[in-house]
């Protein structure tokens, strides 16, 4: 199956159900610190951020968010043409005994949250570092597994999975397609 | 990029490229852990025929904090010294699997040879090569005026602002590498020397000269003013000598706190190192808050990450 597989109402529930999800795990919000993996996670974050504020308001949406960007900890750097150094952010208060709930768009072989776990490591020491990803589209290549997807979509290999944000690309989508 | 010889040859893209990735790892050292697992299994080696304390720690603690393995070779007490030609020197390097080597050279242009003599397969990074060039330390002065003086740095080039390159222009390899550089990023030079000590055939640079550092205060709107070292071992009397005194020079070209004081209130004082204090500056101007020197040391192992991770992340072979 090829196509839109997600629009953007799907996203938006999907996100919406994760938000709650990350609440009931920690029982509540208070020390949960969203690391947005650029590029598509960032916003991905942002939202699941401004969701969790929703749902407890105490919660300090603008301060929760950092962007963690793992070019540097990549295990493919030497096999593909030398990559931009993005941008990685924590918040003022730092993650040291936070819950760290990494944000990626799609899940897929599991070694860009490898390399997160690495950049975490870093960074601080949180008490606990999950994993919320839009899409889990399978073909683990490392024991890694996700604490909160918002759809999981079979794959074949050789097929891409595009997620596209209001934010980066002006629409809302998870679009399937064919490999060459 | 595969070798970072001489500023000449940067674009503008690649400069800003460079400074941007400075930038990321400039912010990766401030935290609790500053080393990076990056270049885990690179080997870096420092090949130096000069004498260089700040330039070759510098560029080791780039190398260590990316993870690469370092080692150190100095001419004096080595091979070299019992008469080893650069050649062998390279290919004795190449056998030991360098992967980059920072070159510092007594002559102009070993950098090139090195790089272009078919004896190495790695990266060579220029570290000063007699009086041609000094990549790093240029982009590293770069990097600090843009820190400082343009307000949203990132992706951004030097352009409106004017730095102005004062001493002994003849002998620097940083003069010659920041006056490419800074016109490349758009910034307006100003040399400001004596008659005999800017060189000869300077004309067709991408620049102005000016003979006192009265006439650059007066003529120009400063943002960034670059002391050299004035190299006290070319100064004593004689035929040798390119000034009357050290006296003299001080009077015409030191700056001191009243110059400091006739500068528009943004701009900033940089030194390559090392300085004479009361030769070419004063204390109070070098210790003044508007002084970034001991700052552009903290920016040189940053730039130099930088380069280091450009120049060897990334596919091998794929340039």
């Amino acid at each position: 199956m090829t196509g839109t597989i997600m629009g953007a109402a799907d996203i938006s529930r999907a996100l919406t159900r994760i938000a709650h999800e990350i609440v009931e795990r920690n029982d509540g919000a208070a020390d949960v610190v969203l690391m947005g993996i650029p590029t598509r996670g960032l916003p991905i974050a942002h939202r699941l951020a401004s969701r969790i504020a929703d749902i407890e308001p105490g919660y300090d949406a603008e301060h929760a968010c950092g962007a963690l960007d793992i070019t540097m900890y990549r295990d493919d750097l030497f096999k593909n043409p030398t990559r931009t150094i993005g941008t990685t952010s924590v918040p003022d208060a730092g993650i040291d005994d936070a819950v760290v709930v990494l944000v990626d768009d799609v899940f897929h072989t599991g070694r860009t949250i490898r390399a997160a776990l690495d950049a975490i490591r870093d960074l601080g020491r949180p008490r606990a570092v999950q994993l919320a990803a839009l899409v889990d589209r399978g073909h683990r290549e490392l024991p890694i597994r996700a604490d909160f997807v918002g759809k999981n979509i079979p794959t074949a290999r050789s097929e891409r999975v595009d997620v596209r944000l209001e934010e980066i690309d002006g629409e809302d989508a998870v679009i399937l397609r064919k490999g060459e | 990029m595969r070798h970072l010889l001489s500023t000449k040859d940067l674009t503008r893209d690649d400069a800003i490229l460079i400074l941007d990735t400075a930038a990321q790892m400039a912010a990766t050292q401030d935290r609790e852990v500053r080393k990076l697992p990056t270049l885990r299994g690179k080997t870096v080696v420092n090949l130096f025929f000069e004498d260089s304390t700040r330039t070759r720690i510098s560029f080791e603690a780039a190398a260590k904090r990316l993870s690469a393995d370092v080692i150190n070779f100095s001419a004096k007490g080595s091979s070299v010294s019992k008469g080893e030609s650069l050649k062998d020197t390279a290919l004795t390097l190449q056998a030991m699997g360098a992967d980059a080597v920072v070159v510092r050279h007594w002559a102009s242009g070993a950098a090139y040879q090195l790089a272009h003599g078919g004896w190495l397969h790695g990266s060579v990074l220029n570290a000063g090569d007699g009086t041609h060039q000094h990549p790093t330390q240029s982009l590293l002065d770069a990097f600090t005026i843009r820190k400082h003086l343009v307000t949203d740095p990132t992706g951004n080039d030097l352009t409106g602002l004017t730095v102005a390159i004062v001493g002994d222009v003849l002998h620097s390899r940083v003069a010659r590498s920041n006056v490419h550089l800074l016109h490349t990023l758009g910034a307006k030079v100003v040399l400001v020397a004596p008659a005999t000590l800017v060189p000869v055939g300077v004309e067709p640079w991408p620049c102005d000269v000016v003979h006192t550092l009265d006439e650059a205060i007066e003529t120009y709107d400063i943002d960034a003013l670059m002391m050299l070292r004035v190299q006290r071992e070319r100064m004593t009397g004689g035929g040798s000598a390119f000034f009357p005194s050290p006296a003299e020079y001080t009077r015409l070209f030191g700056l001191d706190g009243d110059r400091l004081r006739r500068l528009p209130d943004h701009a900033i004082v940089m030194h390559p190192g090392p300085m004479n204090r009361g030769l070419e500056i004063s204390a109070e101007a070098a210790d003044s808050p508007r002084s970034v020197i001991v700052e552009q040391v903290a920016n040189g192992v940053a730039v130099r990450m930088a380069a280091l991770y450009l120049l060897l992340a990334g596919e091998e072979g794929a340039q």
